[in-house]
């Protein structure tokens, strides 16, 4: 292992461990937080058990559906963009604000429109996935040598062709880095309108065991969202760098 | 039309324009139980804005997010600047930081509010937590950007480490740093709202959260008006700066 992997897992090891002391030894009360490890075995019961696997399934399902809209929707709505100047200058300004607007406001409209059900939560992981994935496509396809462009064209390859052929397979690495991004925000666009309102999932057991005060229930529910979503992150960044690095080799 | 929108900030008043178009006709099609019509909402929220009960809730919230922006800020300089002064610090951090990124701080709220219970302690640590990771991200990757000659010269010059980060690092980061300051302002100001509606007995994520509770589409079209509005404003200021600062390096 090297030195920065071993920095990597005292980074992480350490405060966990000081973390697990301190509730042991009582100086964080167990009420607040219980020690770290005893949430792992709460988690483990809880996954033996099966009692949350719907409240998961759902969850998941839902981040899944939220990302694979927006990853092709984002995509295509890109090299759309990408081939209107007049588009893309009118459409800036609302790409460099998004971020800033509170999407979860819109949580409420959506429920009223769609109903109390999944389709508000995918959408709203949806909107905050989307729009960085569109960014993204943007500006792979900014780096495109206009020589590669020009081939397509004497190619007599159509619009359709030439994106899908040679313009966004040579933006893969910026579009993985806007699929990445889409990633994070399914996940937190749909377990924040879980919390907000809703009648099942993570988000909802979490808040139910919360209001009942079960912190056996609430902690390891927390643990696993947390786990859950540094894994996948960190998976798609060991890929993106696989790819990246194949890349770099290739050439 | 191309010339047009080459004026300073056409495409941001046609964009406002078109997307108050489209809200009306999405008015037309979802009924008034969804949405309130564009004039009606600016007409309430104006008159909103001269009622003392609402100003309270806009300084509640005012308030707690002037905290929670100081401490992202200050958090995020102090990790981005200790973490980009060293390559082995920097290669440790980055892929914790992009994790902790990913994570959906919404599922920590029963922890931000065991610790701090209900009020301005807890709407503070939520906007902070929110805000923090992007501003060390951006700082970090500001200084380990910085081109090596400015730092040598430091060493020449024998700089302590007080005036080298005052008069060469961050003045060379700056840009990148604003950068990372826009994006803290937009998540710390979700976050905070997130922390009203979820902890808090007052301030706009409050009102927003009773509103959705009793199906008041006004004030709730109303609240996120203004806070798109507010959110709108503050970032493109940022973002302008932003590029006055890069216009100002490239020349």
């Amino acid at each position: 292992m090297s030195k920065v992997a071993v920095y990597r897992v005292l980074a992480v090891v350490i405060p966990v461990v000081l973390l697990e002391a301190a509730c042991r030894l009582g100086w964080i009360n167990a009420l607040t937080l219980p020690p770290p490890s005893r949430m792992a075995v709460g988690l483990m019961d809880i996954l033996a058990s099966g009692k949350m696997n719907a409240a998961i399934l759902k969850t998941l399902a839902n981040v899944l559906m939220a990302f694979a809209f927006s990853a092709v929707a984002g995509i295509a709505l890109g090299a759309l963009i990408h081939r209107s100047r007049t588009a893309r200058r009118l459409l800036e300004p609302l790409f460099s604000t998004y971020y800033a607007i509170p999407i979860y406001a819109f949580y409420p409209l959506f429920i009223v429109v769609f109903g109390l059900n999944d389709a508000p939560q995918v959408l709203i992981g949806f909107m905050l996935a989307v729009v960085s994935v569109i960014v993204a496509t943007l500006n792979g396809l900014d780096s495109v040598p206009l020589v590669l462009a020009k081939t397509a064209r004497v190619m007599r390859m159509g619009p359709v062709s030439a994106a899908l052929r040679v313009t966004l397979p040579y933006a893969a690495p910026h579009l993985f880095t806007g699929v990445k991004l889409a990633a994070a925000y399914s996940f937190i666009g749909v377990i924040g309108a879980e919390f907000i309102m809703s009648q099942s999932g993570l988000g909802y057991e979490i808040r139910y065991a919360f209001d009942n005060l079960d912190n056996s229930v609430m902690y390891p529910l927390i643990l696993l969202i947390l786990l859950v979503a540094v894994a996948v992150n960190m998976s798609l960044d060991a890929w993106d760098r696989a790819l990246r690095a194949r890349r770099g080799a290739g050439r | 039309m191309k010339a047009i929108l080459d004026r300073p900030g056409a495409a941001a008043l046609l964009l406002t324009a078109i997307l108050l178009v489209l809200w009306q006709v999405a008015y037309r099609f979802a009924g008034k139980d969804a949405l309130s019509p564009p004039i009606d909402t600016i007409v309430y929220l104006v008159q909103q804005l001269g009622q003392p009960e609402f100003r309270l809730h806009i300084w509640a919230t005012g308030q707690a997010f002037f905290y929670a922006l100081a401490i992202a800020v200050a958090g995020g300089l102090l990790i981005g600047l200790v973490t980009g002064l060293s390559a082995t610090a920097a290669e440790t951090a980055e892929p914790l930081l992009l994790a902790a990124n990913a994570i959906p701080k919404v599922a920590l709220y029963p922890v931000v509010l065991l610790l701090f219970g209900i009020g301005l302690p807890a709407k503070v640590a939520f906007g902070a937590i929110h805000g923090v990771i992007p501003v060390a991200i951006f700082t970090m990757n500001a200084c380990r950007g910085i081109p090596p000659i400015l730092l040598k010269t430091a060493r020449v010059l024998r700089l302590q480490p007080a005036d080298r980060i005052g008069a060469i690092l961050l003045p060379a980061a700056l840009p990148d740093i604003v950068t990372g300051v826009r994006l803290g302002f937009s998540l710390t100001l979700i976050g905070t709202i997130l922390g009203e509606m979820f902890g808090a007995q007052s301030g706009l994520g409050y009102l927003l959260m009773t509103a959705i509770g009793l199906a008041n589409t006004q004030v709730i079209m109303a609240v996120t008006l203004l806070l798109v509005v507010i959110a709108a404003a503050v970032s493109s200021a940022l973002l302008a700066w932003e590029r006055s600062l890069r216009a100002r390096r490239s020349r």
